[in-house]
């Protein structure tokens, strides 16, 4: 790529950062609103785990309980921001075929690659700002004993995994592209069998076994347990390297392997002239 | 992208035997007697045409007739099924990204995101074609004060102005682009006497200017009469005639006749009646 070329994409691959920047404002309500239900939901889970106690655990358990607690907020406060990353690449194509501007977008002179890399990079920003607003909420309202924490593994881990995410959030932005009418509620269940496998409340190992098979090649299983092996244990680096080892070649193995679907997509979309249909 | 002098004296689009069809055929099954017989829909049949570079072509004909179809083959949003499309010498298939270089696509619906800006939105368009930078907010507003918007309607949500203003918001963003070939999708559909007068006017001022090339879609006969160079009259996805206004004014409508006598000469009814087979 010359430096040209290079120049060209990197200033759309801004625009789609500074128009989703601009996208959040002007929708600064609903985004409120969004978060405000994120809130709840993660401290609902958190009181959840704290009201065990008025469930018959004895006093002299109160260690598990807190154990609890911690796990239950780990997974609810990861949830949330892998959730809101996954959604927010995952509706690239409904919320342009929504908005009309889908056909302006295509039509426009830069590689999809630097398009969707452009919607991803703003996500992953928006996802960490509003989960770090959640988790300050979060250390604010409960007692947590973090003490053990390995923050730098739990940080690590965390990065690996975005990459794995975004593959399967592009993945699943393939979905309107093959089907307009059914593609967005098919997104969305998508993100609700990933709840269901990756042990976000639970270790998969309560699952029935063919569920716990599907749940091993979720990136989502090894994040949630290696972030909070990290929090609660003091996971060292070192240790959690298998972990970070196995997101990383997801992620190796899916973003391009989406992107090429993706690919694939539009041009069946372009043959069969359902880029602008709207379900 | 501005036009080169080498540009100018080649065709700025080649059509050869396109076609495109849409949808499959669905027989009704044995096992699924739910399932409606479908026939696939002919958008497209073995369309030829030339556009030369710095003019204004017209493609006439009634709602379904094939023009946004084969608007969109040229900015690369669908692929034909046959035959072959080149804008400045390059294929729209096998290569889309130089083509989209050159072109830039106004439609008869607003393609914004409404809740955003005239301001946001054109700096998104900027980014996406390689500006965007300093200077873009001073190029926007001498546009748009070109085009007779008000500057206070720059930083409005789109959702705010009126059908006019986001036209001429559009035709601006078409031209902060500078495209070489500006595809004009019925533009000045559904707009108001003064706001369709004043696209009109800055059709003719790119005309003037030779600034670009433009393939103008419409219904509106006096619109094409007055505005086009050439006009290409397509109906049920077939080319019927192409030429001057005066070239088919004269083949099809002599003596004294208008655009509108010679269209109706050539597919054998009314634009109105078209409309209403649509409606019915």
């Amino acid at each position: 790529m010359t430096g040209n070329v290079l120049r060209w994409e990197m200033n759309a691959f801004v625009g789609f950062i500074e128009r989703q920047k601009n996208l959040y404002r002007r929708y600064w309500a609903w985004e409120a609103v969004w978060l405000l239900y994120n809130l709840v939901s993660v401290l609902s889970i958190g009181y959840l785990a704290a009201g065990l106690s008025t469930l018959g655990i004895e006093r002299s358990k109160a260690n598990l309980q807190q154990q609890t607690e911690l796990y239950l907020l780990i997974g609810a406060l990861l949830w949330t921001y892998l959730s809101m990353v996954f959604f927010e690449v995952s509706f690239a194509i409904t919320w342009e075929r929504w908005e009309g501007t889908i056909e302006y977008t295509f039509m426009a002179p830069i590689k999809r690659l630097t398009h969707l890399l452009g919607m991803c990079a703003a996500s992953l920003i928006y996802g960490v700002l509003r989960a770090a607003i959640i988790g300050l909420a979060v250390v604010a309202l409960f007692r947590l004993d973090l003490l053990r924490a390995n923050w730098l593994t739990a940080l690590v881990l965390f990065a690996a995994a975005t990459l794995p995410l975004l593959g399967l959030g592009i993945f699943t932005s393939i979905l309107p592209l093959l089907s307009p009418e059914k593609g967005e509620q098919m997104a969305f269940a998508v993100q609700g069998v990933l709840l269901l496998i990756s042990g976000v409340y639970y270790p998969i190992s309560v699952l029935p076994w063919p569920l716990r098979l599907v749940g091993i090649v979720s990136p989502l299983t090894y994040t949630l347990d290696g972030v909070r092996q990290a929090l609660l244990h003091g996971l060292t680096l070192a240790a959690a390297l298998p972990d970070i080892g196995i997101l990383l070649l997801m992620g190796v193995v899916l973003v391009p392997a989406s992107v090429w679907c993706f690919g694939r997509a539009e041009v069946r979309a372009k043959r069969l002239g359902l880029l602008k249909r709207s379900g | 992208m501005a036009i080169h002098a080498s540009e100018l004296n080649s065709a700025a689009v080649e059509v050869e035997g396109i076609s495109k069809r849409f949808g499959e055929a669905v027989q009704p099954h044995r096992l699924m007697p739910w399932r409606k017989a479908k026939k696939p829909k002919l958008a497209l049949d073995q369309v030829s045409m030339h556009v030369e570079s710095g003019r204004i072509t017209g493609i006439l004909g009634a709602n379904g007739s094939g023009k946004s179809t084969l608007i969109r083959i040229l900015a690369t949003l669908l692929t034909p099924d046959a035959g072959r499309a080149s804008v400045f010498g390059s294929d729209v298939v096998r290569h889309p990204a130089q083509v989209r270089r050159h072109i830039n696509r106004v439609s008869v619906e607003a393609s914004f995101f409404k809740e955003m800006s005239p301001w946001e939105n054109m700096l998104y368009a900027a980014r996406l074609y390689g500006s965007g930078g300093d200077g873009t907010r001073d190029r926007v507003e001498a546009m748009l004060e070109r085009l007779g918007l008000p500057l206070d309607t720059l930083d409005k949500p789109m959702k705010q102005l009126s059908r006019g203003q986001q036209q001429k918001v559009a035709i601006a963003r078409s031209f902060l682009t500078s495209p070489s070939l500006l595809l004009m999708d019925e533009p000045t559909t559904g707009l108001d006497p003064r706001s369709k007068r004043e696209v009109q006017e800055l059709v003719r001022s790119i005309r003037r200017d030779r600034a670009a090339t433009v393939l103008l879609c419409t219904h509106d006969l006096q619109e094409a009469e007055v505005l086009c160079d050439r006009v290409v009259v397509i109906d049920q996805g077939r080319v019927l005639a192409e030429g001057t206004p005066s070239d088919l004014i004269r083949a099809h409508a002599a003596p004294s006749g208008s655009l509108e006598d010679a269209f109706m000469r050539l597919t054998g009814k009314r634009l109105e009646e078209d409309e209403e087979e649509k409606e019915e």
